[in-house]
Protein backbone atom coordinates (compact mmCIF):
# COMPACT_ATOMS: atom_id res chain seq x y z
CA UNK A 1 0.00 0.00 0.00
CA UNK A 2 1.48 3.14 -1.31
CA UNK A 3 0.72 6.39 0.54
CA UNK A 4 -0.66 8.87 -1.91
CA UNK A 5 -1.66 12.05 0.66
CA UNK A 6 0.33 12.60 3.58
CA UNK A 7 -0.95 15.12 6.84
CA UNK A 8 -0.19 18.36 5.26
CA UNK A 9 -2.05 17.05 1.60
CA UNK A 10 -5.10 16.27 3.53
CA UNK A 11 -5.20 19.11 5.31
CA UNK A 12 -4.53 21.03 1.85
CA UNK A 13 -7.58 18.94 0.47
CA UNK A 14 -9.74 19.68 3.72
CA UNK A 15 -8.93 23.30 3.34
CA UNK A 16 -9.89 23.42 -1.27
CA UNK A 17 -13.07 21.79 0.70
CA UNK A 18 -13.59 24.92 3.51
CA UNK A 19 -12.88 22.07 5.87
CA UNK A 20 -10.11 21.86 8.49
CA UNK A 21 -9.34 18.49 10.43
CA UNK A 22 -8.32 18.68 14.00
CA UNK A 23 -4.41 17.40 14.87
CA UNK A 24 -6.30 14.72 16.90
CA UNK A 25 -8.13 13.25 14.13
CA UNK A 26 -5.87 14.08 11.39
CA UNK A 27 -3.63 10.80 11.38
CA UNK A 28 -6.88 9.16 10.65
CA UNK A 29 -8.39 10.84 7.84
CA UNK A 30 -5.00 10.73 6.47
CA UNK A 31 -5.44 6.86 6.74
CA UNK A 32 -8.94 6.55 5.25
CA UNK A 33 -8.12 8.53 2.39
CA UNK A 34 -4.93 6.31 1.18
CA UNK A 35 -7.53 3.27 1.76
CA UNK A 36 -10.03 4.77 -0.07
CA UNK A 37 -7.24 5.93 -3.12
CA UNK A 38 -5.89 2.52 -3.14
CA UNK A 39 -9.64 1.08 -3.80
CA UNK A 40 -10.10 3.69 -6.54
CA UNK A 41 -6.52 3.09 -7.96
CA UNK A 42 -8.29 -0.36 -9.21
CA UNK A 43 -10.02 1.87 -11.77
CA UNK A 44 -6.30 2.14 -13.66
CA UNK A 45 -6.86 -1.96 -14.00
CA UNK A 46 -9.83 -1.52 -16.70
CA UNK A 47 -8.56 -1.21 -20.26
CA UNK A 48 -10.86 2.22 -21.25
CA UNK A 49 -9.12 3.09 -24.54
CA UNK A 50 -11.53 5.33 -26.74
CA UNK A 51 -14.45 4.42 -24.15
CA UNK A 52 -16.97 7.41 -24.11
CA UNK A 53 -17.27 8.76 -20.27
CA UNK A 54 -20.98 8.95 -19.05
CA UNK A 55 -21.41 11.63 -16.83
CA UNK A 56 -25.40 11.28 -16.99
CA UNK A 57 -27.36 8.17 -17.82
CA UNK A 58 -31.11 11.03 -18.41
CA UNK A 59 -32.78 10.36 -21.39
CA UNK A 60 -33.53 14.15 -21.22
CA UNK A 61 -31.13 16.53 -23.92
CA UNK A 62 -30.82 20.34 -23.40
CA UNK A 63 -34.04 20.76 -21.28
CA UNK A 64 -35.37 24.43 -22.17
CA UNK A 65 -37.49 26.91 -19.68
CA UNK A 66 -38.61 30.36 -20.74
CA UNK A 67 -36.23 32.73 -18.37
CA UNK A 68 -38.76 34.43 -16.37
CA UNK A 69 -38.19 35.77 -13.11
CA UNK A 70 -39.85 34.92 -10.46
CA UNK A 71 -39.98 37.39 -7.36
CA UNK A 72 -41.29 34.67 -4.85
CA UNK A 73 -42.30 37.15 -2.04
CA UNK A 74 -41.33 34.92 0.77
CA UNK A 75 -38.49 37.21 1.81
CA UNK A 76 -39.22 36.67 5.94
CA UNK A 77 -39.55 32.79 5.73
CA UNK A 78 -36.29 33.05 3.89
CA UNK A 79 -34.75 35.16 5.98
CA UNK A 80 -35.99 32.85 9.24
CA UNK A 81 -33.74 30.53 7.79
CA UNK A 82 -30.71 32.39 8.36
CA UNK A 83 -28.74 32.15 11.12
CA UNK A 84 -28.18 36.12 11.11
CA UNK A 85 -30.33 38.80 9.89
CA UNK A 86 -30.70 42.56 10.27
CA UNK A 87 -33.12 45.00 8.47
CA UNK A 88 -34.35 42.31 5.89
CA UNK A 89 -30.79 41.44 4.94
CA UNK A 90 -28.67 38.31 5.92
CA UNK A 91 -25.81 39.32 8.13
CA UNK A 92 -22.38 37.86 7.68
CA UNK A 93 -19.20 38.48 9.53
CA UNK A 94 -16.58 41.41 7.61
CA UNK A 95 -15.02 40.40 4.71
CA UNK A 96 -12.67 42.91 4.31
CA UNK A 97 -10.05 43.37 7.53
CA UNK A 98 -9.56 47.06 7.25
CA UNK A 99 -7.69 46.93 9.78
CA UNK A 100 -4.43 45.70 8.15
CA UNK A 101 -4.59 48.92 6.09
CA UNK A 102 -3.80 51.08 9.05
CA UNK B 1 -54.33 -1.81 13.85
CA UNK B 2 -50.76 -2.46 12.20
CA UNK B 3 -50.47 -3.25 8.94
CA UNK B 4 -49.28 -6.81 8.48
CA UNK B 5 -52.79 -8.61 7.72
CA UNK B 6 -53.82 -5.14 5.37
CA UNK B 7 -52.63 -4.16 1.95
CA UNK B 8 -53.79 -1.03 0.68
CA UNK B 9 -56.47 -2.18 -1.06
CA UNK B 10 -58.12 -3.75 1.60
CA UNK B 11 -57.37 -0.45 4.56
CA UNK B 12 -58.55 1.33 1.17
CA UNK B 13 -61.84 -0.49 1.07
CA UNK B 14 -62.58 -0.25 4.97
CA UNK B 15 -62.41 3.70 4.65
CA UNK B 16 -64.78 3.57 1.64
CA UNK B 17 -66.99 1.19 3.42
CA UNK B 18 -66.65 3.65 6.64
CA UNK B 19 -65.88 0.80 8.47
CA UNK B 20 -62.74 3.25 9.51
CA UNK B 21 -62.26 7.14 8.84
CA UNK B 22 -58.81 8.23 7.96
CA UNK B 23 -58.59 10.21 11.60
CA UNK B 24 -59.30 6.89 13.36
CA UNK B 25 -56.70 4.68 11.24
CA UNK B 26 -53.75 8.24 11.29
CA UNK B 27 -54.55 8.04 15.50
CA UNK B 28 -53.73 3.93 15.72
CA UNK B 29 -51.03 4.94 13.62
CA UNK B 30 -49.55 7.60 15.32
CA UNK B 31 -50.20 5.44 18.86
CA UNK B 32 -48.30 2.79 17.18
CA UNK B 33 -45.36 4.76 15.84
CA UNK B 34 -45.17 6.17 19.43
CA UNK B 35 -45.03 2.93 21.36
CA UNK B 36 -42.05 1.67 19.55
CA UNK B 37 -40.15 4.58 19.11
CA UNK B 38 -37.79 3.90 21.87
CA UNK B 39 -36.87 0.98 20.31
CA UNK B 40 -36.71 1.53 17.31
CA UNK B 41 -35.78 5.68 16.71
CA UNK B 42 -36.76 6.02 13.47
CA UNK B 43 -38.24 9.27 13.11
CA UNK B 44 -36.76 12.30 13.33
CA UNK B 45 -39.97 14.75 13.08
CA UNK B 46 -43.70 14.26 13.71
CA UNK B 47 -46.15 15.82 11.40
CA UNK B 48 -48.48 17.89 13.99
CA UNK B 49 -51.27 18.39 11.72
CA UNK B 50 -51.58 15.23 10.48
CA UNK B 51 -54.50 14.32 12.81
CA UNK B 52 -56.24 17.56 11.09
CA UNK B 53 -55.32 16.36 8.02
CA UNK B 54 -57.39 13.27 8.28
CA UNK B 55 -60.41 14.51 9.54
CA UNK B 56 -60.33 16.79 6.41
CA UNK B 57 -59.84 14.34 5.06
CA UNK B 58 -62.70 12.50 6.02
CA UNK B 59 -64.53 15.49 6.07
CA UNK B 60 -64.36 15.90 2.40
CA UNK B 61 -65.08 12.01 1.70
CA UNK B 62 -62.75 9.50 0.71
CA UNK B 63 -61.92 9.07 -2.88
CA UNK B 64 -62.84 6.06 -3.85
CA UNK B 65 -60.53 5.85 -6.92
CA UNK B 66 -57.71 6.40 -5.05
CA UNK B 67 -56.28 3.54 -3.21
CA UNK B 68 -53.52 5.87 -1.03
CA UNK B 69 -56.81 8.70 -0.04
CA UNK B 70 -56.81 9.08 3.73
CA UNK B 71 -53.92 6.52 4.31
CA UNK B 72 -50.71 7.37 6.87
CA UNK B 73 -47.41 7.80 4.67
CA UNK B 74 -43.73 8.43 6.37
CA UNK B 75 -41.02 10.03 4.52
CA UNK B 76 -37.01 10.23 4.55
CA UNK B 77 -35.97 13.74 5.86
CA UNK B 78 -33.66 14.51 2.79
CA UNK B 79 -37.36 15.11 1.20
CA UNK B 80 -38.17 19.02 2.05
CA UNK B 81 -41.46 19.77 3.97
CA UNK B 82 -42.90 22.97 4.62
CA UNK B 83 -45.10 21.96 7.90
CA UNK B 84 -42.23 20.01 9.25
CA UNK B 85 -38.60 20.66 9.27
CA UNK B 86 -35.60 19.37 6.93
CA UNK B 87 -32.67 18.09 8.15
CA UNK B 88 -31.35 15.41 6.23
CA UNK B 89 -29.92 13.83 10.14
CA UNK B 90 -27.16 16.49 9.97
CA UNK B 91 -26.64 19.51 12.55
CA UNK B 92 -25.78 21.23 9.31
CA UNK B 93 -29.62 22.20 8.94
CA UNK B 94 -30.93 21.77 12.40
CA UNK B 95 -34.16 24.47 12.45
CA UNK B 96 -33.92 24.29 8.93
CA UNK B 97 -37.69 24.90 7.03
CA UNK B 98 -38.15 24.71 3.79
CA UNK B 99 -40.72 27.05 2.09
CA UNK B 100 -41.69 24.32 -0.80
CA UNK B 101 -42.53 21.04 -0.48
CA UNK B 102 -40.90 18.22 -3.25
CA UNK B 103 -42.34 17.62 -5.56
CA UNK B 104 -43.56 13.45 -4.35
CA UNK B 105 -44.92 15.16 -1.24
CA UNK B 106 -47.03 17.12 -3.17
CA UNK B 107 -48.22 14.10 -5.27
CA UNK B 108 -48.52 12.20 -1.88
CA UNK B 109 -50.69 14.83 -0.43
CA UNK B 110 -52.57 15.42 -3.42
CA UNK B 111 -53.90 11.91 -3.58
CA UNK B 112 -54.69 12.10 0.11
CA UNK B 113 -52.14 10.78 1.66
CA UNK B 114 -51.75 11.81 5.66
CA UNK B 115 -47.62 12.50 5.91
CA UNK B 116 -47.16 11.09 9.41
CA UNK B 117 -43.49 12.00 9.68
CA UNK B 118 -39.54 12.33 8.37
CA UNK B 119 -37.55 9.08 8.67
CA UNK B 120 -34.06 8.89 10.22
CA UNK B 121 -31.11 8.26 7.69
CA UNK B 122 -27.15 8.17 7.49
CA UNK B 123 -26.11 12.14 7.15
CA UNK B 124 -27.20 13.36 3.60
CA UNK B 125 -27.80 9.62 2.74
CA UNK B 126 -24.25 9.16 2.95
CA UNK B 127 -23.94 5.59 4.52
CA UNK B 128 -25.68 1.78 4.91
CA UNK B 129 -26.32 1.66 8.46
CA UNK B 130 -28.21 4.26 9.59
CA UNK B 131 -25.55 4.61 12.25
CA UNK B 132 -24.62 7.79 10.72
CA UNK B 133 -27.27 10.20 11.40
CA UNK B 134 -26.78 13.38 13.54
CA UNK B 135 -29.53 12.42 15.75
CA UNK B 136 -30.23 8.69 16.68
CA UNK B 137 -29.50 5.21 15.41
CA UNK B 138 -32.35 3.24 14.02
CA UNK B 139 -32.52 -0.02 14.66
CA UNK B 140 -34.14 -3.07 12.56
CA UNK B 141 -37.28 -4.51 14.32
CA UNK B 142 -36.35 -8.31 13.73
CA UNK B 143 -33.30 -7.18 16.29
CA UNK B 144 -32.82 -4.53 17.65
CA UNK B 145 -29.22 -5.04 18.49
CA UNK B 146 -28.95 -5.10 14.54
CA UNK B 147 -28.67 -1.83 11.70
CA UNK B 148 -31.93 -1.66 9.61
CA UNK B 149 -29.35 -0.87 6.50
CA UNK B 150 -29.01 2.32 4.80
CA UNK B 151 -29.20 5.33 4.25
CA UNK B 152 -33.11 4.85 4.11
CA UNK B 153 -33.30 3.39 7.42
CA UNK B 154 -36.26 4.86 9.53
CA UNK B 155 -38.05 4.83 6.01
CA UNK B 156 -37.34 0.49 5.63
CA UNK B 157 -38.04 0.26 9.60
CA UNK B 158 -41.65 1.88 10.22
CA UNK B 159 -42.90 0.06 7.36
CA UNK B 160 -41.02 -3.10 8.39
CA UNK B 161 -42.58 -2.73 11.96
CA UNK B 162 -46.36 -2.56 10.64
CA UNK B 163 -46.42 1.08 11.81
CA UNK B 164 -47.68 2.66 8.73
CA UNK B 165 -48.01 0.45 5.39
CA UNK B 166 -45.40 2.61 3.20
CA UNK B 167 -43.05 5.12 3.20
CA UNK B 168 -40.46 7.23 0.94
CA UNK B 169 -36.74 6.51 0.74
CA UNK B 170 -34.30 7.57 -1.72
CA UNK B 171 -31.52 5.27 -3.19
CA UNK B 172 -27.61 6.75 -4.24
CA UNK B 173 -25.95 3.48 -4.31
CA UNK B 174 -28.52 0.91 -2.42
CA UNK B 175 -30.45 3.13 -0.08
CA UNK B 176 -33.88 2.17 -0.47
CA UNK B 177 -32.62 -1.68 -1.75
CA UNK B 178 -29.74 -2.10 0.84
CA UNK B 179 -32.49 -1.56 3.96
CA UNK B 180 -35.35 -3.14 2.04
CA UNK B 181 -32.93 -6.52 2.49
CA UNK B 182 -32.19 -6.13 6.06
CA UNK B 183 -35.65 -5.32 6.92
CA UNK B 184 -37.74 -7.79 5.38
CA UNK B 185 -39.78 -5.28 3.23
CA UNK B 186 -40.36 -4.66 -0.34
CA UNK B 187 -38.19 -1.68 -1.81
CA UNK B 188 -38.01 -0.26 -5.47
CA UNK B 189 -35.18 2.25 -6.57
CA UNK B 190 -37.30 3.53 -10.06
CA UNK B 191 -35.17 3.96 -13.42
CA UNK B 192 -33.30 7.41 -13.08
CA UNK B 193 -35.65 10.24 -14.47
CA UNK B 194 -39.11 7.98 -13.46
CA UNK B 195 -39.73 10.30 -10.42
CA UNK B 196 -39.06 14.03 -9.89
CA UNK B 197 -36.08 14.71 -7.57
CA UNK B 198 -37.16 18.54 -7.05
CA UNK B 199 -36.96 19.08 -3.01
CA UNK B 200 -34.67 16.00 -2.48
CA UNK B 201 -31.39 16.97 -0.82
CA UNK B 202 -28.60 16.26 -3.61
CA UNK B 203 -26.17 14.03 -2.76
CA UNK B 204 -25.27 12.40 -6.26
CA UNK B 205 -26.84 13.80 -8.87
CA UNK B 206 -26.85 11.64 -11.37
CA UNK B 207 -27.30 8.99 -9.21
CA UNK B 208 -30.17 9.98 -6.46
CA UNK B 209 -33.53 8.53 -6.93
CA UNK B 210 -36.88 8.40 -4.62
CA UNK B 211 -38.34 5.26 -4.23
CA UNK B 212 -41.08 3.66 -1.97
CA UNK B 213 -40.92 0.94 0.99
CA UNK B 214 -44.00 -0.95 1.07
CA UNK B 215 -45.09 -4.56 2.81
CA UNK B 216 -46.12 -6.16 -0.52
CA UNK B 217 -45.36 -5.52 -4.41
CA UNK B 218 -48.49 -4.13 -5.15
CA UNK B 219 -48.76 -2.29 -2.37
CA UNK B 220 -45.52 -0.40 -4.13
CA UNK B 221 -46.67 -0.16 -7.88
CA UNK B 222 -49.40 1.84 -6.38
CA UNK B 223 -46.94 4.08 -4.88
CA UNK B 224 -44.49 4.21 -7.59
CA UNK B 225 -48.09 5.03 -9.65
CA UNK B 226 -48.92 8.09 -7.27
CA UNK B 227 -44.99 9.84 -7.23
CA UNK B 228 -43.84 8.98 -11.02
CA UNK B 229 -44.07 11.70 -13.55
CA UNK B 230 -42.42 14.47 -15.12
CA UNK B 231 -41.59 17.26 -13.34
CA UNK B 232 -40.94 21.23 -14.84
CA UNK B 233 -38.54 21.41 -12.11
CA UNK B 234 -36.47 18.81 -12.56
CA UNK B 235 -34.32 19.16 -15.87
CA UNK B 236 -33.63 15.06 -15.70
CA UNK B 237 -36.85 14.15 -15.12
CA UNK B 238 -38.07 11.98 -18.17
CA UNK B 239 -41.18 12.88 -19.89
CA UNK B 240 -41.86 9.23 -20.87
CA UNK B 241 -45.75 7.77 -20.27
CA UNK B 242 -46.04 6.26 -16.40
CA UNK B 243 -48.21 3.10 -17.04
CA UNK B 244 -50.72 1.89 -14.62
CA UNK B 245 -48.09 -0.53 -12.54
CA UNK B 246 -50.75 -2.43 -11.09
CA UNK B 247 -52.53 -3.31 -14.60
CA UNK B 248 -50.30 -5.97 -15.44
CA UNK B 249 -48.58 -7.21 -12.25
CA UNK B 250 -51.09 -10.35 -12.31
CA UNK B 251 -49.57 -12.31 -15.60
CA UNK B 252 -46.87 -14.76 -13.95
CA UNK B 253 -43.48 -15.02 -15.22
CA UNK B 254 -44.54 -17.67 -17.70
CA UNK B 255 -42.05 -17.53 -20.27
CA UNK B 256 -39.91 -14.30 -18.79
CA UNK B 257 -36.71 -14.74 -19.19
CA UNK B 258 -34.26 -13.77 -16.09
CA UNK B 259 -30.66 -13.47 -16.35
CA UNK B 260 -28.26 -14.25 -13.05
CA UNK B 261 -25.15 -12.85 -13.12
CA UNK B 262 -22.85 -15.30 -12.21
CA UNK B 263 -20.98 -12.35 -10.29
CA UNK B 264 -23.76 -12.16 -8.00
CA UNK B 265 -23.14 -15.20 -6.33
CA UNK B 266 -19.37 -14.99 -5.70
CA UNK B 267 -17.18 -15.62 -3.00
CA UNK B 268 -17.80 -12.45 -0.98
CA UNK B 269 -21.81 -13.47 -0.68
CA UNK B 270 -23.00 -14.97 2.49
CA UNK B 271 -23.70 -19.02 1.63
CA UNK B 272 -27.23 -18.42 2.90
CA UNK B 273 -27.87 -15.89 0.93
CA UNK B 274 -26.56 -17.34 -2.08
CA UNK B 275 -28.73 -20.16 -1.45
CA UNK B 276 -31.48 -18.11 -1.11
CA UNK B 277 -30.92 -17.09 -4.50
CA UNK B 278 -30.48 -20.04 -5.97
CA UNK B 279 -33.95 -21.38 -4.03
CA UNK B 280 -35.77 -18.37 -5.45
CA UNK B 281 -34.63 -19.16 -9.26
CA UNK B 282 -35.89 -22.71 -9.15
CA UNK B 283 -38.93 -20.97 -7.96
CA UNK B 284 -38.93 -19.43 -11.11
CA UNK B 285 -38.25 -22.01 -12.99
CA UNK B 286 -41.21 -24.16 -11.75
CA UNK B 287 -43.65 -20.70 -12.22
CA UNK B 288 -42.17 -21.18 -16.15
CA UNK B 289 -39.40 -18.96 -16.80
CA UNK B 290 -36.16 -19.24 -17.80
CA UNK B 291 -33.20 -18.31 -15.48
CA UNK B 292 -29.74 -17.88 -17.26
CA UNK B 293 -26.46 -17.75 -15.84
CA UNK B 294 -24.79 -14.20 -17.43
CA UNK B 295 -21.95 -11.89 -16.36
CA UNK B 296 -21.54 -8.53 -15.73
CA UNK B 297 -17.43 -8.88 -16.37
CA UNK B 298 -17.31 -4.79 -15.03
CA UNK B 299 -19.30 -5.01 -12.19
CA UNK B 300 -17.33 -5.51 -9.95
CA UNK B 301 -15.35 -1.75 -10.83
CA UNK B 302 -19.09 -0.70 -10.17
CA UNK B 303 -18.10 0.35 -6.11
CA UNK B 304 -14.71 2.24 -7.17
CA UNK B 305 -16.53 3.94 -10.40
CA UNK B 306 -19.55 5.14 -8.08
CA UNK B 307 -17.14 6.12 -5.54
CA UNK B 308 -15.02 8.39 -7.20
CA UNK B 309 -18.03 9.99 -9.31
CA UNK B 310 -20.77 10.34 -6.48
CA UNK B 311 -18.00 11.69 -4.12
CA UNK B 312 -17.29 13.92 -6.92
CA UNK B 313 -20.95 15.35 -7.01
CA UNK B 314 -21.41 15.21 -3.78
CA UNK B 315 -18.65 17.93 -3.01
CA UNK B 316 -20.09 19.50 -5.38
CA UNK B 317 -23.65 19.81 -4.22
CA UNK B 318 -22.58 20.34 -0.52
CA UNK B 319 -20.25 23.24 -1.37
CA UNK B 320 -24.04 25.34 -0.85
CA UNK B 321 -23.85 24.50 3.13
CA UNK B 322 -22.05 27.19 4.02
CA UNK B 323 -23.43 29.00 6.90
CA UNK B 324 -24.64 31.94 5.56
CA UNK B 325 -28.23 31.79 3.96
CA UNK B 326 -30.03 28.95 5.78
CA UNK B 327 -28.94 25.72 8.71
CA UNK B 328 -25.94 26.35 11.17
CA UNK B 329 -23.83 28.11 11.71
CA UNK B 330 -20.67 28.12 13.63
CA UNK B 331 -20.11 31.17 16.64
CA UNK B 332 -17.64 33.31 16.61
CA UNK B 333 -15.66 33.11 13.45
CA UNK B 334 -12.65 35.66 12.70
CA UNK B 335 -13.67 36.53 9.27
CA UNK B 336 -15.57 35.16 6.22
CA UNK B 337 -13.24 32.56 5.32
CA UNK B 338 -13.20 31.33 8.95
CA UNK B 339 -16.68 31.16 8.75
CA UNK B 340 -17.09 28.55 6.32
CA UNK B 341 -14.16 26.18 7.43
CA UNK B 342 -15.69 26.66 11.05
CA UNK B 343 -19.26 26.08 10.23
CA UNK B 344 -18.79 22.97 7.60
CA UNK B 345 -15.94 21.67 10.05
CA UNK B 346 -18.29 21.46 12.97
CA UNK B 347 -21.62 21.06 11.03
CA UNK B 348 -20.79 18.03 8.79
CA UNK B 349 -20.29 14.51 10.29
CA UNK B 350 -16.97 12.49 9.56
CA UNK B 351 -18.57 10.37 6.83
CA UNK B 352 -19.89 13.23 4.90
CA UNK B 353 -16.12 15.13 5.07
CA UNK B 354 -14.43 11.92 3.82
CA UNK B 355 -16.56 11.83 1.22
CA UNK B 356 -16.56 15.30 -0.01
CA UNK B 357 -12.88 15.41 0.57
CA UNK B 358 -12.53 12.29 -2.00
CA UNK B 359 -14.75 14.08 -4.10
CA UNK B 360 -12.71 17.02 -3.93
CA UNK B 361 -9.67 15.11 -4.53
CA UNK B 362 -11.14 12.84 -8.03
CA UNK B 363 -12.12 16.74 -9.39
CA UNK B 364 -9.03 18.37 -9.09
CA UNK B 365 -6.66 19.09 -11.92
CA UNK B 366 -4.07 16.35 -11.23
CA UNK B 367 -6.74 13.69 -10.72
CA UNK B 368 -9.38 14.13 -12.75
CA UNK B 369 -8.75 12.14 -15.98
CA UNK B 370 -7.22 9.46 -13.53
CA UNK B 371 -10.26 9.21 -11.26
CA UNK B 372 -13.43 11.41 -12.46
CA UNK B 373 -13.06 10.27 -16.22
CA UNK B 374 -12.13 6.48 -16.18
CA UNK B 375 -14.76 5.80 -13.58
CA UNK B 376 -17.22 7.31 -16.00
CA UNK B 377 -15.51 5.30 -18.86
CA UNK B 378 -16.28 2.58 -16.77
CA UNK B 379 -19.49 3.58 -15.78
CA UNK B 380 -20.20 3.41 -19.28
CA UNK B 381 -18.52 -0.10 -19.81
CA UNK B 382 -21.00 -1.28 -16.34
CA UNK B 383 -23.97 0.17 -18.50
CA UNK B 384 -23.18 -2.00 -21.81
CA UNK B 385 -22.71 -4.82 -19.95
CA UNK B 386 -26.46 -4.77 -18.74
CA UNK B 387 -27.05 -3.86 -22.35
CA UNK B 388 -26.05 -6.80 -23.62
CA UNK B 389 -27.70 -9.11 -21.09
CA UNK B 390 -30.78 -7.27 -21.83
CA UNK B 391 -30.70 -8.38 -25.25
CA UNK B 392 -31.82 -11.90 -24.42
CA UNK B 393 -33.45 -11.48 -21.17
CA UNK B 394 -36.29 -9.53 -19.34
CA UNK B 395 -34.68 -9.10 -16.08
CA UNK B 396 -32.02 -9.82 -14.02
CA UNK B 397 -32.08 -11.09 -10.45
CA UNK B 398 -29.41 -11.56 -7.49
CA UNK B 399 -29.03 -10.98 -4.02
CA UNK B 400 -29.57 -7.22 -2.61
CA UNK B 401 -27.09 -6.93 -0.43
CA UNK B 402 -24.17 -9.94 0.33
CA UNK B 403 -24.94 -10.50 3.90
CA UNK B 404 -28.10 -10.23 6.74
CA UNK B 405 -28.66 -7.56 8.78
CA UNK B 406 -25.18 -6.42 10.40
CA UNK B 407 -24.90 -5.65 14.47
CA UNK B 408 -25.60 -2.26 15.60
CA UNK B 409 -21.52 -0.95 16.10
CA UNK B 410 -19.86 -3.48 14.41
CA UNK B 411 -19.38 -1.43 11.14
CA UNK B 412 -15.56 -1.56 10.65
CA UNK B 413 -13.75 1.57 11.01
CA UNK B 414 -12.31 0.99 7.54
CA UNK B 415 -14.94 2.60 4.89
CA UNK B 416 -13.08 0.96 1.79
CA UNK B 417 -14.80 -2.60 3.73
CA UNK B 418 -18.18 -1.23 4.37
CA UNK B 419 -18.24 0.34 0.75
CA UNK B 420 -18.63 -2.96 -0.55
CA UNK B 421 -22.22 -3.68 1.24
CA UNK B 422 -22.97 -1.80 -1.86
CA UNK B 423 -21.58 -4.11 -4.26
CA UNK B 424 -24.64 -5.73 -6.09
CA UNK B 425 -26.70 -2.41 -6.01
CA UNK B 426 -24.67 0.39 -7.01
CA UNK B 427 -24.24 -0.85 -10.83
CA UNK B 428 -27.85 -0.40 -11.20
CA UNK B 429 -27.65 3.31 -10.05
CA UNK B 430 -24.13 3.73 -12.48
CA UNK B 431 -26.84 2.34 -15.21
CA UNK B 432 -29.92 4.68 -13.99
CA UNK B 433 -31.78 1.28 -14.29
CA UNK B 434 -34.69 0.31 -11.92
CA UNK B 435 -34.33 -2.59 -9.46
CA UNK B 436 -35.87 -3.88 -6.12
CA UNK B 437 -35.52 -5.69 -3.04
CA UNK B 438 -37.93 -7.85 -1.96
CA UNK B 439 -37.86 -10.63 0.90
CA UNK B 440 -36.85 -13.83 -0.34
CA UNK B 441 -35.89 -15.82 2.84
CA UNK B 442 -34.37 -15.87 6.39
CA UNK B 443 -31.06 -16.61 7.81
CA UNK B 444 -30.72 -17.14 11.71
CA UNK B 445 -34.01 -14.82 12.05
CA UNK B 446 -33.23 -11.86 9.80
CA UNK B 447 -34.67 -11.58 6.54
CA UNK B 448 -32.92 -12.19 3.05
CA UNK B 449 -33.43 -9.53 0.10
CA UNK B 450 -33.64 -10.77 -3.73
CA UNK B 451 -32.86 -7.75 -6.08
CA UNK B 452 -34.69 -7.75 -9.45
CA UNK B 453 -33.06 -5.42 -12.40
CA UNK B 454 -35.24 -4.47 -15.45
CA UNK B 455 -34.39 -2.59 -18.61
CA UNK B 456 -35.04 1.33 -18.39
CA UNK B 457 -38.42 2.09 -17.64
CA UNK B 458 -39.17 -1.77 -17.09
CA UNK B 459 -40.26 -1.12 -13.58
CA UNK B 460 -44.43 -3.20 -14.26
CA UNK B 461 -41.77 -5.95 -15.62
CA UNK B 462 -39.78 -6.05 -12.54
CA UNK B 463 -43.58 -5.52 -10.55
CA UNK B 464 -45.18 -8.87 -12.55
CA UNK B 465 -42.02 -10.99 -11.15
CA UNK B 466 -41.62 -9.77 -7.43
CA UNK B 467 -45.69 -10.21 -6.97
CA UNK B 468 -45.12 -13.91 -9.24
CA UNK B 469 -42.44 -14.37 -6.60
CA UNK B 470 -44.63 -13.26 -3.68
CA UNK B 471 -47.80 -14.91 -4.13
CA UNK B 472 -45.63 -18.17 -4.26
CA UNK B 473 -43.67 -17.32 -1.55
CA UNK B 474 -44.70 -16.48 2.50
CA UNK B 475 -41.33 -14.62 3.44
CA UNK B 476 -43.54 -11.62 3.09
CA UNK B 477 -46.02 -12.79 5.61
CA UNK B 478 -43.61 -13.59 8.17
CA UNK B 479 -43.65 -10.35 11.10
CA UNK B 480 -40.54 -8.97 13.09
CA UNK B 481 -40.56 -9.57 16.80
CA UNK B 482 -41.14 -5.81 17.76
CA UNK B 483 -44.80 -4.86 15.93
CA UNK B 484 -45.72 -8.37 15.10
CA UNK B 485 -46.64 -9.56 18.19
Amino acid sequence: MSEKVDQARTQHIAGLAKLKIADAELDQFTEQLNDMLDMLDQLGTVDTEGVEPTYSVTDQINVMRPDVANNWGERDALLRNAPESVDGLIRVPTIIDESEDE
Amino acid sequence: MNYFDRDLESVHQMLVDGELTSAELTKQTLANIDAHEADLQAYLAMNDEALAQAEKIDAAGIDPDNVLSGVPVAIKDNLVTTNMPTTAASKMLENFHSLFNATVVEKLQAAGAVIVGKTNLDEFAMGSSTEKSAYKTTRNPWDTNTVPGGSSGGSATTVAAGEVPASLGSDTGGSIRQPASFTGVVGMKPTYGRVSRWGLIAFGSSFDQIGPFTRTVKDNAYLLNTIAGHDDHDATSSDKEVPDFTAGIDQGVQGMRIALPKEYLSDGIDQSVKDAIQVAAKKYEELGATVDEVSLPHAQYGVMAYYALASSEASSNLERFDGIRYGYRAEDPKNLEDLYVKTRSTGFGDEVKRRIMLGTFALSAGSFDKYFKKAAQIRTLIIEDFQKVFQDHDLIMGPTAPTTAFAVGAESTDPTEMYMNDVMTIPVNLAGLPGMSLPAGFSNGLPIGMQLIGKPFAESTIYQAGHAFEQNTDFHKQTPQLGGK
